[in-house]
């Protein structure tokens, strides 16, 4: 197929995989944090972590949208579904992630009316379709997904849609990295910078990164040859000391961004004071809500919810594999207890998340045992 | 330790979790359960197997055998439930002759005699009846199969989806197959018979919840025509063969190489699917090798005879993008691994949840 098979050719990944090994200085460790979670599933599908010269390490890091989800945000949806007699429409991921109460696909197995959308677009045509029922869209992402979503609740205010509204649980991705960038427990040389959401905020919105904390960023595309370019870019600045942010996926992202989907955004949403992370606690203005001028659409206020924050189940170290502090495989329930079939933490759900992408990908890798 | 050695260490732990008979211990029957992936699996092994306690069905072949004094006996059985009833390329009445022929087929006996159960919907049009039964009955004809015996019954309004099938076929196995699950060798070379993923495709854009249009048809079709030709040109050297339906290729390949205790690896690349199915399933997030087909088979032959086996295969009408995609090696037990052409390899898991209910 065109546009993306060019992008996974084995004779170009094997060649830029042959350059590596000239800009690594021996003897030195580096660890780059691919920020994405699209990133994450790329580089296990394709195998890129083998492709790589040893001392490069590439760390997971807490942009899967599904995973970053706390428990209580995942309980408000289900109380929704279940005793409010709502349809709630959300993406396929959500519905297996689990809440203290269970999941959203088990609560429809409970007879709860949960439609799997692949748009907000399709939840709001639930919603023109079913008049007499309320219809609410779970909206999670980042500055990716929130555009499409600040579409729709403006289609639906246009077109008078009064029985669809939306659960926002969208997040921006700065709050996070300044999260990471200032915890101690880790050390991180350089990012692959999140390709989609630097299309909506553009590049320039990581120029932080190098000013505030000397790291290297190149913002990437999401095919195999484009992760491993990103990689090499980032190596090649790093060789030579430089430290900026660069574009890899310029054949998508600017520096500027994307104006319009900004503008519908800074329309339809409004920053929240504090907004509850898994793995990163509460990170001020980190999360979107829904704005005065559309809370006729704002779940939150139409419904009454519970709200109530949800610890992690204590055996979970989704939060330290989200930090990049631990590598997925280290966590103690990894594969035994907690599986992509019946997960513990967000991780092991979304096809994106870290666990998840190791375990249906990765975990034959084996090494020769040395005791 | 070396964080090595904790590594190997850990994987060997997963592997061996992960290899072990599922336990049944969901408190609900949620839709992933009828997906043909892992729940499906932990629902057979953890609860349908201990219970029932056949040796023959515990080999999990797509059809039960029994020896009879003039040969051996093949009897399987299949429910549709496909939505919608009609799709393009094929419809529930179709599906119901060439799903139960199939099982049939891949164990190596061709289909004698069927029966049809059918399920009806009170208020179901009996134009829609009616083309379902004339559906039923060309594609017995196509398949050289007679329905023997039949049953139906009448649902409240609500209570079905306008009509559910169920048939049960019996056939003699042929005298040149020698055909186990657990017959996969290490050596043998994987063939699949045309390109994968079309049925569950076509179904997926039919419900019109995509906004997707694409000439994507069911792949629906017999498959004694190319269970016939490897036989004939690679005989005992055909050690399995599997009708890839439900959770697709990447399922079936993992339900062998668990019965066969081998390790699969697959070509990523050469795996054959038409452009428009890479496309859709690209757009949908979906892994081609997941999705279901109706008229696909994978045999696992010996590499003496892997070329003559594929050689009449594609002169099968049907089967001409018939194709070697891997090949079955002794490590690691149990798995499948992918070569996305990339130098790396991953793993292959079994369909987790449910991606896409009711395809058949």
């Amino acid at each position: 197929m065109r546009f993306s098979h060019e992008y996974r050719d084995g004779a170009l990944g094997r060649g830029l995989a042959a350059e590596l090994p000239a800009l690594v200085a021996p003897g030195r460790t580096y660890k780059l944090m691919e920020v994405c979670g699209g990133h994450t599933h790329a580089i296990y599908r394709y195998g890129i972590q083998e492709l790589l010269p040893d001392g490069v390490e590439l760390v997971h890091g807490p942009g899967c949208p599904v995973c970053v989800l706390p428990m209580g945000r995942v309980d408000d949806a289900i109380t929704l579904a279940r005793e409010q007699d709502v349809i709630l429409a959300c993406f396929g991921d959500m519905m297996r992630v689990p809440g203290s109460l269970g999941t959203l696909l088990e609560a429809k197995a409970l007879g709860a009316d949960v439609r799997m959308v692949y748009s907000p677009l399709d939840a709001l045509r639930i919603a023109r379709e079913n008049p007499g029922r309320q219809v609410v869209f779970f909206a999670i992402g980042f500055e990716t997904t929130a555009p499409s979503t600040a579409l729709t609740l403006r289609r639906a205010r246009d077109e008078g849609i009064a029985n669809f509204s939306c659960l926002c649980s969208h997040v921006l991705i700065e709050p996070p990295l300044r999260a990471l960038l200032d915890s101690p427990d880790l050390t991180l040389d350089g990012f692959v910078g999140p390709g989609h959401v630097a299309t909506v905020v553009g590049a320039g919105a990581f120029g932080f990164i190098p000013r505030d904390y000397a790291k290297p960023v190149v913002v990437s595309g999401f095919e195999p040859l484009d992760v491993l370019q990103s990689i090499r870019m980032l190596l090649a600045q790093l060789a030579s000391g430089r430290c900026e942010v660069e574009i890899q996926y310029t054949r998508v992202v600017t520096w500027e961004g994307n104006p319009r989907a900004l503008a519908a955004m800074e329309e339809v949403f409004e920053l929240r004071e504090h907004f509850e992370w898994r793995g990163l606690g509460s990170l001020p203005r980190s999360a979107l809500r829904v704005s005065e001028a559309y809370s006729a659409h704002d779940a939150e206020r139409r419904f009454a919810l519970p709200g109530v924050q949800i610890a992690d189940p204590r055996e979970c170290q989704c939060g330290e594999v989200l930090r990049g502090v631990i590598k997925p495989w280290e966590c103690r329930v990894f594969g035994t207890a907690c599986t992509p079939e019946r997960a513990i933490g967000a991780c092991m759900v979304s096809p994106e998340g870290a666990c998840a992408a190791y375990y249906s990908y990765g975990r034959h890798a084996r090494e020769p045992e040395v005791v | 330790m070396s964080a090595d050695a904790a590594h190997a260490r850990k994987l060997r732990i997963v592997q061996a979790a992960h290899s072990k008979p599922g336990r049944f211990r969901d408190a609900h029957i949620t839709m992933a359960h009828g997906a043909g992936g892992s729940s499906t699996q932990t629902l057979i092994e953890g609860l349908l197997l201990p219970t029932l306690q056949g040796e023959r069905l515990a080999e999990l072949a797509d059809a039960g055998t029994m020896a009879l004094a003039g040969g051996t006996l093949a009897i399987s059985t299949d429910s549709f439930v496909v939505k919608p009833i009609r799709f393009p390329g094929g419809s529930i009445g179709e599906l119901a002759v060439n799903g139960t022929v199939n099982d049939l087929a891949v164990c190596g006996a061709r289909a004698c005699a069927l029966t049809l159960s059918m399920i009806l919907e009170e208020g179901l049009d009996a134009v829609e009846l009616r083309a379902e039964v004339t559906a039923v009955a060309a594609s017995a004809e196509r398949a050289e199969v007679e329905v023997i015996s039949g049953d139906t019954k009448v649902v409240e309004r609500g209570h079905a989806d306008g009509m559910y099938i169920c048939t049960t076929g019996v056939g003699l196995v042929d005298a040149r197959a020698r055909l186990s699950t657990a017959g996969l060798t290490p050596g043998d070379h994987v063939l699949v018979s045309g390109p994968v993923g079309s049925h569950g495709m076509a179904i997926m854009l039919a419900r019109g919840q995509f906004s997707i249009e694409a000439p994507i048809e069911s792949d629906t079709a017999p498959l004694w025509p190319a269970v016939d030709a490897l036989l004939d040109a690679a005989g005992p050297d055909v050690h399995c063969m599997r009708d890839a339906t439900r959770g697709g290729v990447a399922s079936a390949l993992n339900e062998l190489a668990r019965a066969s205790l081998v390790g699969v690896v697959i070509h990523e690349t050469d795996v054959p699917v038409e452009a428009a199915v890479s496309a859709a399933a690209e757009l949908l997030g979906i892994d081609p090798l997941y999705v279901a087909n109706e008229g696909r088979l994978l045999a696992f032959v010996a590499p003496t005879s892997a070329g003559a086996a594929l050689a009449a295969l594609r002169a099968v009408p049907g089967c001409e993008r018939a194709t070697d995609i891997g090949e079955v090696v002794a490590e690691p037990e149990g798995m499948v691994l992918v070569d996305p052409g990339f130098g790396g390899r991953r793993v292959l898991d079994m369909l987790a949840g449910d991606p896409l209910p009711r395809i058949c």
